[in-house]
């Protein structure tokens, strides 16, 4: 099976190599109007077909990683590294991404099915789809050189004598979000390789219009959908398992998550001004490679070591190879920029600085600068090292101070963005759309200073200013956005007699878009709330004997007993506590530290009574080698369950916006809808962003 | 009008949200052990060292103790962590000279790219008014319609 491997892998690069250059001789060719000794468009449809047979041979390679692992196959150098005997079936599925020639498997194997849907899809539009083909087919080309000369996943164990058993997978890993985080957060990398080879390809063609955003569109959403569950798996992850209490801790394995969302998020938005207004072409384009490229500076700082990380079970020496990957892209990106920029001349230009298109600017702006802070305070210790060879570490207290502002000034915007109208507006109309959040914002600040959040009271008063800010600007985020769903709900219910709820359901079928948008704005503030909670997190740790109990805030935990157990793959040390809410008993918990002895390793297993309001989070941090009893760390962390939520509105929410509208039948529907589109256009404040916003008359 | 009142709100927004400049803690040992790094290689703060055993984070928190018990100031027991650590024992570049850098970049980032977009759009909204014709007649029939029209027609798909 490694030989099979092996030569899969070895056969997807010939067949990848063949894609990447006869699809750029033909489209050469094409372009060029010049003969080749066959035609053009025959090369161009051997390029494709045989980029969709690369995926069936890296699809093979894949599977013949998983067969090894799951016919323990230690022959096998990663096989040996990434698992063992006793390890559970599922586990051993996970191990494909446990490792880092694995993970470059994986990686291989999304961009070649991504590849493979885009390459079956091709009569969208045939050029177009080549081009893309054929820059997609450059990057599986270098992943792939990867494989083959650099990381080879089917290396065999140095002597060639298989061991009886391998050393099994980290513990850290086995759990069962490993199984889908890293698939999920690839995917979102991976993804972002289409709208990147999309945008540069209508950018190598001068591909007329904006059809090639409406290609991607898909495309993007679902790759940022991808990204953003990836994020949040990894939080949940490090929540549950590392057992600090924490869910975010900003390493720089983290940020290089986090900083393609920013940039993927940005895009998303940006676009629309170029789809209605047909502005900001270059920005866009920038936009997008930027994205691309930071998905590929994510993999270098996770896999090169240059940054210390909690992940340093990835590092490797594969950094140089992705450094002259990022050169060689940015390389190819700048000189086509140059050589097409007469292309992206923008058809219009801003008209006020109170519109639509200028929200989008500044939560660009806003969106860039969370991401530049990032990226400085994550590359900021590799420049002191530079500058005068010292160490430094940029962890928490740097990314809070510095960050948080920047992301309350995003809530603020994701309030004002929706109630703007593209163009200009008057002041009449602000007026009438902001008076409704502002009382929210302002009552909620009130209503939260009389329960008792007092920041100016506080030792450390920056979390709890900031969370009331967050809470105050969250309350008038969700009034501006409610008061537009009732208000389009209002006007559907005039128009056609149904009730409230049908006709918001009417009114977010009719334009997915614009609702599932606004869902995902809801989501994200809802997110915050949760992530402002944080700042009234509280802890206690104890040592606890059978009977005892400890306090924390109204809340009692009674240690009934502490035991021990193992099975094959883990010892396990656990305790099991009582816990009260006055007088109530409201759970039972099981805090328990496990050790594998295939690894040497311990890893803890977080015991978590999760409610709205708060997480009670029991870590059994373990025994105290003198009295043998256990130690006990209890958290109380406030409103985590409204992160989890958050997430989940925000995939409900992509999911609206990916559903394409509902289409009225010309004769019934028409007349009510185009009554409701006159009416809803005769308010200037609050136009629709699917349809294209007429021009302005020029002299 | 709107414009002073667009640009008071910016102001606004950007003083509130950097507020909270303070930053006192409840306690010493706790203000002081948050800007220090655990040094066993966990990469967590020292005061949120979670490994039981670990051979470093108590002794560096006792350590913190004996001289926050000796009335050491803040900067001195830092300077201490430093010489013994190094510099990497520190959760955030406090250190002056260079490490000011790491905290004025961003701001000073954000604040002059915020200038260049409210600029930017002021030059767009300028060059915009100039290419209007002088008495202005917009076509809002038509304009409406053409509107009502798409939106009939032409749907995201």
């Amino acid at each position: 099976m490694p030989s099979f491997g092996s030569f899969s892998l070895l056969l997807a690069l010939a067949l990848c190599v063949y894609t990447l250059f006869s699809g750029a001789l033909a489209l050469y060719a094409i372009a060029h109007r010049r003969k080749l000794a066959i035609s053009a468009e025959h090369l161009r449809e051997t390029s494709r077909r045989a980029g969709l047979a690369s995926f069936i041979c890296i699809s093979c390679a894949a599977f013949a990683l998983i067969y090894a692992a799951f016919t323990n196959d230690y022959s096998v150098d990663y096989i040996l590294h990434h698992t063992n005997r006793a390890l559970p079936w599922y586990y051993k599925f996970s191990a494909l991404w446990s490792g880092q020639e694995g993970s470059l498997v994986l990686w291989a194997w999304l961009l070649a099915a991504y590849g493979f849907v885009l390459r079956l899809r091709h009569k969208v539009d045939i050029t177009l789809s080549a081009y893309a083909s054929t820059i997609l087919a450059a990057i599986q080309t270098f992943f792939l050189l990867l494989l083959v000369f650099a990381a080879p996943p089917f290396a065999l164990v140095p002597g060639g004598i298989a061991p009886a058993d391998g050393l099994g997978l980290n513990p850290l890993l086995q759990y069962p979000e490993m199984v889908i985080h890293p698939p999920m957060l690839y995917l979102g990398y991976v993804g972002f390789s289409v709208p990147f080879s999309f945008a540069l390809g209508a950018l190598m063609m001068r591909y007329p219009g904006e059809k090639w955003i409406h290609i991607t569109r898909r495309w993007t959403m679902v790759t940022w959908l991808f990204l953003t569950c990836g994020i949040c798996l990894g939080m949940h992850w490090a929540y549950a398992v590392l057992g600090w209490g924490g869910y975010w801790g900003w390493d720089p394995v983290e940020n290089a998550s986090f900083l393609p969302w920013l940039t993927g998020t940005a895009f998303l938005h940006s676009v629309m001004m170029q789809e209605k207004r047909g502005m900001m072409k270059s920005w866009n384009v920038w936009l997008i490679f930027s994205t691309f490229m930071l998905t590929i500076l994510g993999t270098l700082l996770t896999r090169s070591g240059v940054v210390s990380s909690v992940h340093a079970f990835a590092q490797s020496s594969i950094g140089g190879w992705f450094t002259t990957f990022m050169v060689l892209t940015f390389v190819v990106c700048l000189f086509t920029f140059f050589y097409q920029r007469d292309h992206l001349k923008a058809e219009n230009k801003l008209e006020s600085l109170v519109s639509r298109e200028s929200s989008f600017l500044f939560n660009n702006l806003i969106l860039l600068a969370a991401c530049f802070t990032v990226l400085w305070g994550t590359l900021f210790p590799v420049l002191s090292e530079y500058y005068d060879r010292t160490k430094t570490t940029v962890g928490p207290p740097f990314f809070n101070r510095v960050a948080v502002p920047v992301g309350l000034a995003l809530i603020f915007l994701t309030g004002i963005g929706p109630l703007l109208p593209w163009r200009s507006t008057s002041f009449r109309a602000i007026r009438r759309n902001f008076i409704l959040p502002c009382i929210a914002i302002l009552a909620t600040a009130a209503i939260l200073i009389a329960c008792g959040v007092h920041p100016w009271q506080d030792d450390d008063a920056t979390p709890s200013i900031y969370a009331l800010v967050c809470f105050s600007l969250s309350a008038g985020v969700i009034t501006s956005i409610t008061s537009e769903f009732l208000r389009g709900a209002g006007v559907v219910r005039a128009q056609t007699g149904k009730n409230l709820a049908a006709s918001t359901i009417l009114l977010i079928r009719r334009n997915t878009r614009r609702y599932g948008g606004y869902f995902i704005h809801y989501g994200i503030i809802v997110l915050f709330i949760g992530l402002a909670g944080s700042a009234f997190n509280q802890s206690k740790e104890l040592e606890m004997g059978d009977g005892d109990s400890l306090q924390l805030n109204g809340y009692k935990l009674v240690c009934q007993s502490s035991s021990q157990d193992s099975n094959p793959n883990f010892d396990t040390d656990y305790a099991l506590l009582d816990v009260y809410h006055g007088n109530k008993k409201i759970a039972q918990m099981s805090p328990a530290r496990l050790f594998y002895p295939a690894m040497q390793q311990n890893d803890t297993k977080v015991a978590i009574h999760s409610t709205l309001a708060l997480d009670i989070y029991v870590v059994f941090e373990g025994r105290n080698p003198e009295t043998g009893r256990p130690i006990i760390k209890v958290f109380l962390n406030p409103l985590v369950n409204w992160i989890w939520i958050g997430v989940g509105i925000i995939v409900i929410g992509t999911f609206i916006a990916l559903v394409p509208p509902l289409k009225p039948t010309r004769r019934t529907e028409n007349s009510q809808l185009s009554a409701l589109s006159s009416e809803l256009i005769v308010e200037p404040a609050f136009p629709s962003p699917v349809d294209k916003v007429p021009e302005a008359p020029h002299a | 009008m709107l414009k002073r009142l667009a640009q008071t709100l910016c102001l606004l927004t950007i003083a509130f949200t950097l507020l909270g400049a303070d930053d006192n803690s409840t306690t010493r040992l706790d203000r002081t052990g948050h800007k220090l790094v655990c040094q066993c290689g966990c990469g967590q703060i020292l005061m949120e060292c979670n490994h039981v055993g670990c051979p470093v984070s108590g002794p560096m928190i006792d350590e913190l103790k004996a001289q926050i018990a000796a009335g050491q100031p803040e900067k001195t027991i830092l300077a201490t962590f430093i010489a013994k650590y190094g510099p990497i024992v520190l959760a955030a570049p406090i250190r002056g000279g260079f490490d000011d850098v790491a905290w004025i970049v961003p701001y000073a980032t954000f604040i002059l790219a915020t200038l260049g977009v409210a600029l930017l759009i002021r030059f767009w909204h300028r060059r915009h008014a100039q290419l209007q014709p002088a008495t202005p007649t917009p076509d809002l029939t038509t304009d409406t319609m053409r509107t009502r029209i798409r939106q009939d027609t032409e749907y995201d798909e």
